[in-house]
């Protein structure tokens, strides 16, 4: 089974609308668990620009630096939802205005 | 006919993820973006990839969306907080991080175009991977596996029940 030759700007320019999503999303939802989710999209998001540039040199690279890229993720997401689950416990909400105790 | 089935993959990745950051709901975000994780690993096998491809659904798909839905469930986050979070995703609050984030992607567009390639439409083989994998990138393993760790002790100790009358007091 080939791969399949697409442009790779039009993979790339994907990935930045991705990545594009994930970041409004970080920066406008208030629910933590929203939060996680966008961060979710722009690792993979980044994921997929490395993935395409391995495709275009038809190495190996890009896959291994997708594992990586995989096992920052799974890292974050455990330590993310022992917070989520802290905060709830905490505050009763999952509303990130209301853990300002640093008053940032 | 590929080159069709890649940019239908696209489409429903992006519409998929844009659906997802909308939700007000926290359960029905979750399966957007499952459908759009897989739709990405629809990607990845097109662009020759096969192994990522397995790998994000077993992983991504599989494992963390997990994790989320234990957690949504554990919550009981279903309706509760939907009304503030619709309240929250009221245009008006779009426009500033909506100006910004499209500038970005402008930036990154203009320069993604300086250079204009077509990928190579060889397919990289989970033994090449693995070869790369356990031979220059060596090092880099072993950092994952400290991150992991790192992570599993992080996990457990922010799931433990803190004492919740100290934390007033300090």
């Amino acid at each position: 089974m080939g791969g399949l030759q697409v442009p790779l700007e039009h993979v790339q320019v994907l990935a930045a609308l991705l990545f594009s999503c994930g970041l409004l999303g970080l920066m406008l939802r208030r629910n933590i668990i929203f939060m996680l989710m966008s961060l979710e999209v722009m690792l993979n998001s980044a994921a997929l620009a490395f993935v395409a540039a391995g495709a275009k040199w038809a190495e190996a690279d890009g896959q291994v630096i997708f594992l990586l890229i995989l096992s920052v993720a799974a890292a974050e997401i455990s330590v993310g939802l022992g917070l989520v689950l802290q905060i709830q416990r905490r505050f009763k909400t999952l509303d990130m205005d209301s853990a300002n105790r640093l008053r940032g | 006919m590929m080159e069709s089935l890649f940019y239908i993959a696209a489409v429903v990745a992006l519409s998929a993820t844009i659906l997802a950051l909308t939700r007000a709901n926290a359960a029905h975000a979750l399966i957007y973006l499952i459908v759009s994780l897989l739709a990405v690993a629809v990607l990845f096998f097109l662009l020759g990839a096969p192994f990522a491809a397995a790998l994000e659904i077993l992983i991504y798909a599989g494992a963390i969306m997990v994790l989320f839905v234990f957690v949504i469930m554990m919550l009981n986050l279903g309706e509760a907080g939907e009304e503030s979070e619709r309240k929250g995703l009221h245009p008006r609050n779009w426009i500033i991080p909506g100006i910004m984030t499209a500038l970005l992607f402008m930036e990154l567009v203009y320069a993604l175009e300086q250079v204009p390639a077509l990928t190579s439409g060889v397919a990289v083989s989970p033994k090449e991977v693995g070869i790369m994998l356990f031979g220059p990138y060596v090092l880099a393993v072993e950092l994952a596996s400290m991150l992991l760790m790192a992570g599993l002790v992080g996990a457990y100790h922010l799931g433990r029940r803190f004492n919740v009358r100290n934390v007033g007091s300090n």
